[in-house]
């Protein structure tokens, strides 16, 4: 074998070896954890048995699932109704309407629920709305999980509903079919993959967010809450990890139906489809055009009322302008390192993680040889979509704070928070580095080879050149969601490296909502100048290196 | 000039350096061969033991329908796939085990495969550049091979300004770029209009004679294999069923799958009868050259379109048949035309007949008409 074959296979080893250590070890550590007791004995399955057998667990897993099913009911067909106004109708404002639609994903999500307990909680402007209800509880959690879940769905729903065949539409105008029956025998089928996948990962996340049901749940228990008290509060490591699988559960049965529908529905677009352009309909379009409205209103008024809180001196007794929030309990206080701490993590995050994930899947792409073992990886690269932040991060305690594992160093550095923001976010990292070298011409290594020239030249000087735009969108991501992560990263970091998202929580425990409210202030903004540089870059930078996308055909 | 230089493309020019590995090829002894290739993709067997050579220079064309296995075989000449078994020698070196990498050859690949973020220039230079040249005479290189492939101003252009055809030939002169001894073209001309590809197919091949290359291409396009080829290679479910020159193939199919692949054939079921005798329903035919088949064996007699003499008005030659034109088909030049001999039993014909003379004879359905069947053109296969 040349020298070449080897160093490319000895690349795809040690890229497994490290998905082996940082993925694979943690999430065993939690089976074996959970049958055995504080000492290491092995003990079965009693903690098991002690968990169903208390009341108040079960109710925990009861809470969790009508908040989950409520709130996927609610926003996907709000997600479908919105994406299906950008794409279907021709209003105005579609462009802004999107950008707003997506700012949740800015933000962490304790932020939604800091907004909800203003807005709606003790001294709330529209408590009255709640018609003596409280927000802290399942109203709370189901208004701010919307909120936080809406743009993950729209994105999907949208994905599916632009690669539509228009043709579909002019054949079926042809032969004169009414306007709901194309909606019901064209829209609706082509999105069902979108729907489906948006109902999962709303699911999901519902399930999986730590930090919204302990900001404004109030006495209502749900699993995430109680993995988190069980390990911090009773310091129970093997019941945290027993309520760990039980809350797997449910997420892996989303991720497999996912996996399933994702498998049948393959063939289903054609790569020659012709984009839908929608045409003038003045009534339809004016609903679409209130209904986004209306979305976009409650999206500002939650965002809004976040901002608005870091730049008043006490909501709601003196509305005057003030940093006191800032300067006092963030700067002063010296909280404003967490956000440095941040910035770096995220940083890390998108820089390590790009690289890793990109060279990963380059080499299952684009390398020969070894099927099996790359048959493997393809399924291992797909389980972190389905593992809870918090189960990640409780796997990662027991694997690198185990007195015997070598790397136990790591332990409490910032380097164990990147790896597990990097790990918790791979999946779909990777399918958009998969896509991009997907859409390269496979021969271009055996080009390379024809001309003698190792496969690392073509890798920098072509195959990395041509995918930078994916590269980049990757490198976005990973900040985005390095900056508002709080679920795997809660278990594991030091009080030196100690994330924005974390001190929130913490300040709000404490009652400073001003000062928690400027710290999302400061990552929601962080994360906007990210993106536009994010823009920036694609449309300028990209226009001399990419001259050839733009270059005029003669 | 001559384009065939070393590997310094600075350095003075030798066609003999193929031999240079090996001391022993004589120049008689084929550049290439293939013995007992074999390969299997799961349980699927792709490649039944190929056996094949090339000699030095010759253009060698593999042409076969869909799935046969054309493109496996060039790719394990090229060491981009291995083989399950069996011996490849290039230029008196065994290549069995050398990863591509280690090989001599250039390639073009059916998509053109490209690199869309370099320019023309830049592509051309592709294996140039790591092979210690001078800036200066690596320029010198790719103005001279933009210049043998007809696009001398091509070379800032980036791939995607190019037509289909310009695409071609820029990764034909990436591919010629470090004068491999071996250049291998799987189906280069598959993806462009019917024009381009027959003016693509002529220059292909005045390069190649030019460059004198030893050149293997793939294709299931009949009329390309037949018009480049030094020697075709008929291949069929993982097996080579007949190699030889284009006339060789054309006129004398070893088996009734090289008969039926390549150009149009008529096929007569007929039981030998003996001394050359053969039977076709209740015609009997004369086909002195073949006396060696035994009375009462089954065959089939297999006769070219073209070879059909047509007659009108009883100028046919001694031994035509009665018949009846069926149907007339225009073409073009010729016109096909389907004929119902009157003799019992036997199947009807079809026979190409310039269209002069359709209209001189006045053919058209019903037309009562003389065949003749040429014995001598006659090919006889059980
Ligand atoms: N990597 C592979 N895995 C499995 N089967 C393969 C693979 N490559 C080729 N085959 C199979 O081997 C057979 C021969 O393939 P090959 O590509 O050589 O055909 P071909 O003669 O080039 O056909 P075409 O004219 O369509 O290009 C086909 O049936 C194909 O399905
Ligand atoms: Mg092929």
């Amino acid at each position: 074998m040349h020298w070449h074959d080897r160093l490319a296979q000895g690349l795809l080893f040690a890229c497994c070896a490290a998905l082996a250590l940082f993925l694979i070890g943690p999430l065993l550590m939690i089976f074996v954890k959970s049958v055995q007791d504080k000492d290491g004995v092995y003990v079965g399955l009693v903690h098991f048995r002690e968990y169903f057998a208390t009341p108040e667990l079960q109710q925990s897993i009861r809470n969790t699932l009508f908040v989950a099913t409520v709130v996927t009911m609610v926003t996907v067909p709000l997600a479908f109704t919105f994406a299906y106004a950008l794409t279907r109708s021709c209003m105005p404002g579609k462009g802004t309407f999107r950008v707003i639609a997506l700012t949740p994903i800015l933000a962490p999500s304790l932020m939604a629920a800091i907004s909800f307990i203003q807005w709606f909680g003790t001294q709330g402007l529209l408590k009255g709305l709640l018609a003596g209800a409280s927000v802290y509880g399942a109203i709370g959690i189901i208004l701010s999980s919307i909120y936080a879940t809406f743009p993950h769905a729209l994105m999907i729903v949208l994905t599916s509903l632009l690669l539509a065949d228009g043709r579909l539409y002019e054949a079926a105008e042809a032969l004169r079919t009414p306007m709901l029956r194309r909606f019901f025998t064209i829209t609706l089928p082509g999105a069902k993959y979108g729907l489906v996948s948006a109902t999962m990962v709303v699911f999901s996340y519902t399930v999986s967010d730590f930090g919204i049901p302990k900001v404004i749940g109030g006495n209502y228990n749900v699993l995430a809450v109680d993995i988190f008290k069980q390990v911090i509060g009773q310091q129970n490591f093997n019941k945290g990890a027993v309520v760990s699988l039980v809350l797997l559960a449910p997420v892996l049965l989303a991720f497999i139906v996912d996996w399933f529908m994702r498998r049948r529905l393959q063939a289903q677009f054609s790569s020659r489809a012709v984009p839908y352009v929608p045409r003038r309909s003045p009534g339809f379009d004016r609903a679409m055009l209130v209904f986004c409205s209306a979305v976009s209103v409650f999206m500002l008024a939650v965002l809004g009322m976040a901002v608005y809180t870091s730049f008043i001196k006490l909501w709601p007794y003196d509305l005057s302008f003030s940093l006191r929030h800032y300067v006092y309990g963030l700067i002063d206080a010296g909280v404003i390192v967490d956000y440095f701490n941040s910035l770096k993590m995220a940083f890390y995050t998108a820089l390590f993680g790009t690289l890793f994930i990109f060279a990963m899947a380059y080499l299952l792409e684009k390398t020969r040889g070894m099927a099996t073992l790359k048959a493997a990886v393809r399924l291992v690269v797909t389980i972190p979509m389905a593992v809870p932040g918090l189960v990640l991060g409780l796997g990662y305690i027991f694997f690198f704070n185990h007195p015997d594992n070598p790397l136990n160093g790591i332990y409490g550095t910032m380097a164990i928070l990147v790896l597990s923001t990097v790990v918790h976010y791979y999946t779909s990292s990777h399918m958009t580095a998969v896509t991009a070298l997907k859409a390269l011409d496979d021969e271009f290594e055996s080009v390379s080879a024809s001309l003698k020239v190792p496969f690392y030249r073509t890798f920098f000087r072509v195959t990395l050149p041509v995918s930078l735009p994916a590269v980049l969108d990757i490198g976005r991501y990973l900040f985005v969601n390095g900056m508002v992560t709080i679920s795997a990263v809660v278990f594991l970091y030091a009080p030196d490296t100690r994330p924005a998202s974390v001190a929130i929580l913490n300040m709000d425990e404490a009652g400073e909502i001003g000062a928690a409210a400027g710290m999302a202030t400061l990552i929601v903004a962080s994360s906007t100048a990210v993106c536009v540089l994010y823009a920036i870059v694609t449309r300028y930078l990209l226009r001399r290196t990419q001259a050839w996308r733009a270059a005029p055909r003669p | 000039m001559t384009l065939r230089a070393p590997r310094d493309p600075g350095a003075p020019v030798s066609l003999s350096k193929n031999g240079d590995r090996s001391p022993v090829a004589r120049d008689d002894a084929p550049y290439l061969e293939l013995a007992g290739i074999r390969k299997t993709f799961g349980r699927f067997e792709a490649l039944k033991g190929v056996s094949l050579d090339a000699a030095r220079g010759e253009l060698m064309v593999f042409l076969g329908p869909s799935g046969c296995g054309k493109t496996t075989l060039l790719r394990i000449v090229a060491g981009l796939e291995s083989q399950d078994e069996g011996r490849i020698v290039q230029g008196g070196r065994d290549v069995s085990t050398v990863p591509a990498i280690g090989r001599d050859y250039g390639i073009v690949f059916q998509s053109y495969a490209l690199f869309p973020n370099l320019t023309v220039a830049d592509n051309v230079a592709y294996g140039l550049v790591n092979r210690r040249t001078s800036r200066e005479t690596i320029r010198s290189r790719i103005a001279e091979l933009l210049k043998l492939v007809g696009l001398p101003d091509a070379g800032p252009k980036y791939p995607g300004q190019l037509s289909g055809g310009q695409q071609q030939r820029i990764a034909l002169a990436r591919a010629i770029a470090t004068s491999p001894g071996l250049l291998l073209l799987d189906e280069p001309l598959s993806a462009l209009d019917a024009l381009e590809r027959v003016r693509l197919r002529g220059e292909i091949r005045a390069l190649q004679q030019r460059l004198g290359v030893t050149t293997i291409m793939v294709t299931h396009d009949q009329e390309e294999a037949l018009s480049m080829a030094d020697r075709v290679v008929v291949m069929n479910a993982g097996r080579i069923e007949q190699v030889g020159t284009p006339r060789e193939v054309y006129e004398k199919p070893a088996t009734p799958f090289v008969a039926d692949f390549v150009g149009k054939i008529n096929v007569l079921p007929a039981v030998a009868e003996g001394s050359g005798r053969f039977r076709v329903g209740s015609v009997s035919l004369a086909l002195d050259h073949r006396q060696d088949i035994a009375a009462g064996t089954e065959v089939k007699l297999y006769l070219r379109p073209e070879e059909i003499g047509v007659h009108v008005n009883g100028h046919a030659a001694a031994g035509a048949l009665a018949a009846k034109v069926a149907k007339v088909e225009f073409l073009g030049a010729f016109c096909m035309v389907g004929i119902a001999l009157d003799a019992a039993g036997t199947p009807s014909l079809v026979a190409n007949v310039p269209r002069q003379q359709v209209d001189a004879g006045r053919l058209e359905p019903g037309t009562a008409v003389r065949v003749s069947l040429p014995a001598g053109a006659m090919r006889v296969l059980s």
